[in-house]
């Protein structure tokens, strides 16, 4: 018997940690990771609510989730290849002109 | 203390040590690495909240697909380890204060706001049966048909995406 508020905590420190690694990492793939992990953050606690309420649709929303996240890795890494082919270089602090 | 708070505590200190991990660890091949482990806790998380099939997709496709994306993306670009940048000196103070106030707000209202007092009962024999992958199913293709097909278009979007994105273009 674990109580809910546990699970709950649990994943606000993980959306914090991800939401740090946003802000401090320069390294856009870290940066990506890190929306990852607040994207499972989110997710846990969508799937512990659906537990207490004895209901499908948190687990059906954090199946969507889990889609839309295979997404947009995708895209975004294509991005990232192709930023780095272009400027021989990942840096988030180099990137700041629209034009390849 | 029963056998189910145990495993909880021991695997929250696993998933946020390793998430620091992910987050500290100067080469991002570690940093994949880390998270990895983490994706796996969280999945025997979902297990312990009576969601199978969730905890499956989460292996299979998080800690499978996706971290082996990242791991080949890495290794393609070879940019292991990236020289420490110092052009926002006072950008690590604000984004730890900043991430402090989210965290105790979030906690705060939580706690405070929030007090639920439900128990997360561990799953009786039903739910980690077929039946309840049967009923998932039932209520995944009648109330969430929509979102469903949705969600195979934006698949394809993506894959469509990601190949006009990589291809040379023809001069």
């Amino acid at each position: 018997m674990v109580p809910v508020n546990y699970y709950i905590i649990l994943s606000a420190i993980l959306f914090t940690i991800g939401a740090v690694g946003v802000l401090i990492r320069r390294n856009p793939l870290v940066i990506f990771m890190s929306v990852e992990l607040m994207l499972n953050a989110a997710n846990l606690a969508m799937v512990a609510f659906s537990s207490v309420y004895k209901s499908f649709s948190g687990q059906i929303f954090v199946f969507f989730v889990i889609a839309v996240a295979a997404a947009e890795v995708a895209v975004g890494l294509a991005l990232i290849v192709e930023i780095f082919k272009t400027k021989h270089n990942i840096n988030v602090d180099e990137m700041n002109s629209l034009k390849g | 203390m029963t056998v189910d708070l145990i495993l909880f505590l021991i695997l929250a200190l696993v998933s946020v040590s390793t998430a620091l991990g992910m987050l500290l660890s100067r080469n991002t091949v570690y940093s994949a690495l880390f998270l990895v482990l983490n994706f796996v806790t969280v999945a025997v998380f979902y297990l312990l909240l009576g969601a199978p099939f969730i905890a499956m997709a989460q292996v299979t496709v998080y800690a499978g697909a996706i971290m082996v994306l990242f791991l080949f993306v890495i290794m393609l670009l070879g940019t292991e380890v990236l020289p420490a940048s110092n052009i926002l000196p006072w950008q690590k103070p604000l984004a730890g204060g900043l991430a402090a106030v989210l965290a105790v707000e979030a906690i705060y209202l939580l706690l405070v706001r929030a007090r639920s007092v439900a128990q997360v009962t561990s799953p009786d024999v039903a739910i980690n049966s077929m039946d309840n992958l049967r009923e998932m199913g039932k209520v995944l293709f009648s109330t969430y048909l929509l979102p469903f097909e949705v969600t195979s278009i934006l698949l394809l979007v993506a894959m469509v995406g990601a190949i006009v994105l990589t291809k040379k273009e023809k001069a």
